[in-house]
Parts: structure tokens; C-alpha cells; sequence
């Protein structure tokens, strides 16, 4: 670990601490209808949304209102998303004349589920699978709706701690629309074109057949690229245009780029500590979740840069160097591209999957054991280190409702969190949404490694799932068990040597997505429904303060605890026991 | 529920125009005219024909020229309609055999360059379409590109200086040499020993 390589990390970090304060403060307003310098261009297009729509500006929605309003909206727009997937034959934007025999049906409902659920896990190459207008008018859109979804539960959630005995917690079709209208779209075409200053690709041309200077034959794949890109972070959602994500030249062409793609993931995810500290009236508030944030996000940086930068048995003993110097990385750049070297390549790795983005620079199944551990470990967490837009403060808050339930155990009193007294139905809610992550990752995954699929079988055609897999021993079971941890926790990064273009795979993987999301959401929106109706109770003598270091501590103890816990049988026969193999 | 289904019809369709065809062709249509060749692949011509992408590994087996990290894009390597990486892990044997193969194979290719190899010389990336090499990548295949130019390897190691790019504003990334930037270069201002 050089002193470059800290500065780079410092550099990340201040990036992200300087908006947190401006941009929590836009989110806050136009999340609560306020006036912005947006509002005398984008307020009549959001009014003729609402008119097209039939949607009332001020109708506030019960909780449970608010939860169908959003199952309905992914349902219906996840429908229009498999249809369109399987019709692109017949809709343009299509050089590649791309049709439904690229897509089958059960790839079309992983992908449509993937999408709407912002997981954007890809069991398929994407530039000779999806046309170009899929790609926009189906992957990009949910890129911005799944994203602002998200953002509206986390609204709903913080309301319901900032209201006092009413009965509602928001209007769903408000919260999309101006989600995406006043903070998505403006951040995205400004990214967008930035990233195409720098080379990444925006055009609707057929592949580019060249002939290179030794005269070989190559096709350069091209396509909308930078506008996909630009939500794509921004969104925390990750799918790639192309199948090497965020590794691709044209996806991520400069260290400049990569700087904005990690900074555009947490961007959004930071600045909502800010905006829910506002909207709770004490701005403290949200700098404790933030400061937890920061510690396990600096834990894993370091855990994943040491363990990179220390390389491999296998390329040592083949005489490469491993030591960083002036002019080579060293580490272990199997899988890593020259201009990321080790250290962009494990920030983005750790900052991906401490948000649920899931978009990769570098492929994290050629990680070292303990270096791969740590994105896997950080999805396990529940994606709250900044998290996902939306999702990773919900995820966070959930685990502060249990850790001043913890701590009114230990001193004997009711817990209370800002002001609300946390009972029986919200430790419930909380509980059921943080069981029914791990309980979909460890069963799935572990009948998915024992299920005998017959070869040939229309499930799994390659025979039993270890047939699927891209490498042997402990590794190919951390393959499998990262797969199911990326889609119940909507992250959509892989081990991908897993071959998981198979039925099984995108049926169940698909269904563990959709569990994720909104056997999550739908806890969080009842705990919120009934925050809402009670009433603030004033700070006491008793209270327990959640603004400093003590309650920072607890929280990021929770965390690790309940993760550590709940999956530590399951790491160590996959990336614990490959460790002490090598 | 049913009732939401209206409303859930009509923002998606609404939203599909405006973020999924009003947005990506307002970007294109800016990007084409402020970024045209960036927007386009940063498409690089040389004698009249175009031969490749300035962000695109392509191949090179002679050795008068710099060659690039190997690929594992596609069935042979360097395929760009078909990017990725290996995704083997630190302990398959397929990935110790291969780079047993592949130091051997470097070694002979680079026979008067003695260090050890650097780290980004024989792993593949993770694009497999890495357009890139590290310096010392260069520096270790400079022996033997400059035994086959004009100049001999001082010009080689002059030219590799010019084309060598530093971290971004001295800090982000890493220091690199684009590989076809650079042999381009070598072909106009040293030219191949016939």
C-alpha cells in the first residue's frame, strides 16, 4: 500500500463528504415539494406528469397504499420489460437485427426482475444479446424508476419517524416522479456528457469491422453507452452495456472516469444521511449514520487493498512482481485493468458492493480468497455502507431500530429513536426484513449446490450445478453462494466464471431478487406506517443519544455482528477455507 | 391494487419516452455534435483505413512490435463484441498452468530482460480488452522491439517516453503506455529492420 494510494482513497472520500451537505439539502427539498432552482424549468413538465397520470400532488397515501401503489409499478413496468425483451425483433433501434432467440424466456424474466428490483445481475453477454432500444427504452428506463422507487421507501420511512400521529406517509407516484425529474435526470446528463468527453461512447452505428495494423479482422461493438452509464451509477444500479461492466474501455475509459463512476455511486447514498437528518429536524442524526458508514467503508477498502496488493502463491511462484513500484501495480492484476492497477480496482470493488450498485471494474472471482470475502461480505451486510439509493438508508435505519432495541435491553427501558418509541410491531418489521435477506441467500445457495439436475435436464442443462461453475473446490461454492448473495441483497455483481444462463438459475436467482426487494420494502413501509402514527415523546434524562460516537459504535456492532453471525458458517467453506488452502 | 394499475401503466409509459428515448437521443444528439469522435469509438485512421480503436486492444504477435496484455474476450482473445475476463480463481489449475505456459512463452519473447515479470504482463484483464501496458511491461519488451527498429533501443526507449501517460493530474490511476498509440509511433519515427 503506497502513499499514492491513500492519497487517491482520501481524495474518494473528501469528493463524497463535500456533497453530502448541498446535495441532502436539494434531495430534502424537492423530496418535500419545496421550491428548487429545478423548479421554473422542471415544475410544469412534473404537473403534466401528474395530469397525464392521474395523480394527485397532495394525496398522501397510508402505508399500505404507498406499498401498492410500488408492487403495481413493478409489476406492470417488469411485465412491459419481459415483453419488450422478447419482441425486439420487431422494434428499432436493432443493427445487430437481434431477436427473441437471443433472449429466452426464462433469461427475459430474470433480466425483467433483475431490473425492476435495481439488482441488474447479467446472465448474459449484453452486446450480442439486447437491441439498442432495449437497452434504452427498457434497461435505462429502469435504471432511473427502480433507483427513485428506492429513494421513495427510504422517504416514506424518514417521514414516518419526522411525522407525529398522522396516518400517512407519502404519495408513491410523487416520490418517482420527482426523484427522477429533479435529482436523477439532471445528475445523469451531466455525467453523461462528461463521461463522453472522455472517450466513453454514445452513437446508434452497426459495429465498427476494422482491420488491424498486423491486418487481423476485429469488430468494435458500439451503441448509446454514456447515457446508460451515467444512471447507471448515479442509480446505484450496475448493469453493464457490455458484458466487462465498468471494465470496458468504453464503458470506463480513464482513471478520471473510474473517479466519477465511484463517486457518482455513493454520491447519492451519502447526501441521503444529510437530507434524512434534515427531515428529522437534527442534522447529527444523519452524521452518525454517515460515521458508521465511513468505518466499515474504510475497513473493507483496506481489507481488500492489502489482500490485492499481497498477490498470489501461483503468480509469485511464476516470477511475477508483486511489489507496487513507479512503474508496474504488482499485487494481483489477474482480471484488473492496467489504468485501475490494484488500488482503483479494490475501492471500486469495496464502494460497488457497500452500495448495491454491482457495476465491477475488475472481476472480483479472480480476487484473491480474503480479497474476494470482502465484497461478498459487504452485500451479506445488507448493502448499508452508503448502500443503494434509497435502500442502503432504509437498510441502515433498520439495523438502528435494532440497535437501540439492543441497547434498551441492556439498560432495561423502552428504546426510543428520534423521539419515537420503537415496540414490539417495528423490531418485528425490522427483524422480518433482515431474516428474509439471509434466509433467501443460504437456502437458495445451499439447495442450489446439492440439487442432482440429470444432464441434459430442461432445468439445468449442463447436469448439477457444479457443472455451471467456472472453477473447482471451495472457490466454485463461493461462486454459487455469491450469486444468490448478489440477488436477495440487489447488488448484481457475480463471481462470473458461474454459468448462470441456465432455467434454474434464472428462475430461481430472479425469484431471490424479488424476494429481496420487496420482502424487504414491505416491512420498512409497515414499520414507517406505524411510526407515523405515533407520537414524539421528549428527550429525557433516560434517552439514549443517537448523534454520538457510543450509538456510532453500537450500530456499526450490530451490523458486523448480525452479518458475522449469520453467514460466517457459509464464508468459511468457501473464501475462509480457500484461504488457508493457498 | 387494481386500481394502482392505472397509474402504474400510464408513469411507465410516460417515463419510457422521457428517460428511455427523449434523454438517450438528447445525449447522443449533444455527444455527436460537442464529442464526435470520442461519441464514436475514438476510431483510429492511419493510411486511409481505419484500423482499430484507440480504447481497444488489438493484437500484435510481431516482434518489432509492443505487444498487449493477453486477452480473455471471446473464443481467441481480443474479440470486441465479446468482452470479459477469465474469472478464474487464485487456486485453479487451470490458471497456474496457464501462466506457467504464458511466463515461459514471455521469457522466450523477451530473452535479455532479466527482472521479474511485471504484474500486468502475463494476467489477463479484466475487459480483455485492455488497450494498455504497464511501463515496465514496456520497458521489459523494449529489448526486443528495439533489436527490430531502426534506432535500435534508445530510439524505442526515447519514443516510449513520448507516449507514456502519468497518473491523471499526478495522483488517479496508474502510470501506462497505449499499445497500438505507441507502436504507430514506432512505425512513423523508427521503422521495422527489414
Amino acid at each position: 500500500m503506497t502513499p499514492n494510494g491513500w492519497l487517491q482513497i482520501a481524495i474518494f472520500f473528501a469528493i463524497i463528504t463535500a456533497f453530502t451537505i448541498p446535495l441532502g439539502g436539494l434531495i430534502a427539498r424537492v423530496m418535500e415539494g419545496r421550491k428548487t432552482f429545478l423548479s421554473p424549468f422542471l415544475g410544469p413538465l412534473e404537473r403534466l406528469i401528474y395530469r397525464i397520470c392521474g395523480v394527485h400532488q397532495t394525496g398522501e397515501q397510508h402505508w399500505t397504499r404507498y406499498a401498492a401503489s410500488l408492487l403495481a409499478f413493478s409489476l406492470v413496468s417488469g411485465i412491459l420489460l419481459y415483453a419488450m425483451q422478447r419482441l425486439q425483433g420487431l422494434l428499432p433501434f436493432n443493427p445487430l437485427g437481434l431477436n427473441a432467440g437471443h433472449v429466452s424466456p426464462d433469461l427475459a424474466f430474470n433480466n425483467a426482475a433483475s431490473f425492476v428490483t435495481n439488482t441488474n445481475w447479467q446472465s448474459y453477454t449484453p452486446e450480442q444479446t439486447l437491441s439498442y432500444f432495449v437497452q434504452m427504452a427498457g434497461l435505462t428506463v429502469h435504471n432511473f424508476l427502480s433507483a427513485a422507487a428506492g429513494l421513495g421507501v427510504a422517504m416514506a420511512l424518514v417521514r414516518g419517524f419526522a411525522r407525529q400521529s398522522v396516518k400517512t406517509v407519502g404519495n408513491f407516484w410523487v416520490d418517482l416522479t420527482r426523484g427522477t425529474l429533479y435529482i436523477l435526470l439532471p445528475l445523469s446528463i451531466l455525467g453523461a456528457l462528461v463521461l463522453c468527453s472522455q472517450g466513453v461512447i454514445q452513437n446508434l452505428n452497426p459495429y465498427t469491422a476494422v482491420k488491424t495494423l498486423e491486418g487481423a479482422a476485429q469488430t468494435i461493438a458500439q451503441g448509446p453507452v454514456a447515457s446508460q452509464e451515467a444512471i447507471k451509477m448515479l442509480g446505484t444500479n450496475g448493469g453493464g452495456f457490455f458484458n466487462a461492466n465498468s471494465a470496458h474501455p468504453f464503458e470506463n475509459p480513464t482513471p478520471f472516469t473510474n473517479l466519477l463512476e465511484m463517486v457518482m455511486i455513493f454520491l447519492i447514498p451519502a447526501a441521503l444521511t444529510n437530507t434524512f437528518g434534515r427531515m428529522v429536524r437534527d442534522t447529527r442524526q444523519g452524521w452518525a449514520l454517515f460515521a458508521a458508514m465511513t468505518v466499515l467503508w474504510f475497513a473493507g477498502v483496506f481489507a481488500c487493498l492489502h489482500f490485492e496488493q499481497k498477490g498470489t502463491p501461483v503468480l509469485a511462484a511464476n516470477g511475477i512482481a508483486m511489489e507496487a513500484s513507479d512503474t508496474q501495480p504488482g499485487g494481483n492484476m489477474e482480471g484488473k485493468e492496467t489504468r485501475f492497477g490494484i488500488v482503483n480496482s479494490a475501492l471500486f470493488a469495496t464502494v460497488t458492493t457497500d452500495a448495491s450498485c454491482g457495476a465491477v471494474n475488475a472481476f472480483h472471482d479472480s480476487f484473491t480468497p480474503l480479497g474476494g470475502l470482502v465484497p461478498l461480505f459487504n452485500i451479506e451486510l445488507g448493502e448499508v455502507v452508503f448502500g443503494g439509493v434509497g435502500a442502503g438508508l432504509y437498510g441502515m435505519l433498520m439495523f438502528a431500530i435494532l440497535a437501540v432495541f439492543i441497547a434498551g435491553l441492556m439498560v432495561g427501558r423502552t428504546p426510543e429513536y428520534l423521539g419515537k418509541k420503537i415496540e414490539k410491531k417495528e423490531v418485528k418489521m425490522a427483524m422480518l426484513a433482515l431474516l428474509v435477506l439471509a434466509s433467501s441467500i443460504l437456502l437458495f445457495a445451499g439447495v442450489t449446490a446439492v440439487i442432482p439436475f440429470a444432464k441434459g435436464s430442461y432445468w439445468n442443462p449442463a447436469g448439477a450445478a457444479a457443472a455451471n461453475l467456472g472453477n473447482p473446490g471451495a472457490h466454485g461454492f463461493s461462486e454459487i453462494l455469491y450469486a444468490f448473495t448478489s440477488a436477495a441483497g440487489n447488488n448484481g455483481s457475480a463471481f462470473g466464471g458461474l454459468n448462470a444462463n441456465s432455467p434454474w438459475f434464472n428462475v430461481s436467482l430472479g425469484i431471490v431478487m424479488l424476494i429481496g426487494r420487496f420482502l424487504m420494502i414491505i416491512p420498512l413501509l409497515a414499520a414507517a406506517g406505524s411510526l407515523a402514527e405515533k407520537r414524539q415523546v421528549p428527550v429525557s434524562a433516560g434517552t439514549f443519544p443517537t448523534h454520538g460516537p457510543l450509538f456510532v459504535t453500537l450500530l456499526v456492532g450490530v451490523v458486523v455482528i448480525v452479518g458475522a453471525l449469520t453467514f460466517f458458517p457459509a464464508l468459511s467453506l468457501g473464501p475462509i477455507v480457500e484461504h488457508l488452502l493457498q | 391494487m387494481w386500481k394502482e394499475l392505472k397509474p402504474a401503466l400510464l408513469i411507465t409509459l410516460v417515463f419510457t419516452v422521457l428517460t428511455g428515448l427523449i434523454y438517450p437521443l438528447a445525449v447522443t444528439g449533444f455527444a455527436q455534435a460537442l464529442f464526435p469522435r470520442q461519441a464514436n469509438g475514438s476510431l483510429v485512421q492511419s493510411a486511409g483505413r481505419t484500423i482499430g480503436s484507440e480504447l481497444i486492444a488489438q493484437n500484435f504477435t510481431r516482434p518489432e512490435y509492443f505487444h498487449p496484455r493477453p486477452s480473455a474476450a471471446g473464443s481467441n482473445g481480443f474479440d470486441a463484441t465479446s468482452s470479459g475476463a477469465s474469472n478464474l480463481g487464485p487456486l485453479n489449475p487451470a490458471l497456474a498452468s496457464r501462466l506457467k505456459k504464458d511466463a515461459a512463452a514471455w521469457r522466450a519473447e523477451n530473452p535479455n530482460y532479466k527482472g521479474d515479470i511485471p504484474a500486468d504482463a502475463i494476467t489477463t484483464s479484466g475487459s480483455g480488452l485492455d488497450p494498455e501496458i504497464s511501463l515496465a511491461n514496456a520497458q521489459a519488451q523494449s529489448y526486443r522491439v528495439g533489436t527490430h527498429r531502426t534506432g535500435g533501443r534508445d530510439k524505442v526507449l526515447a519514443l516510449l517516453q513520448r507516449a507514456a501517460k502519468d497518473r491523471t493530474f499526478g495522483v488517479l490511476g496508474e502510470p501506462r503506455v497505449n499499445v497500438l498509440e505507441l507502436n504507430l509511433l514506432l512505425d512513423k519515427e523508427a521503422p521495422a529492420v527489414r
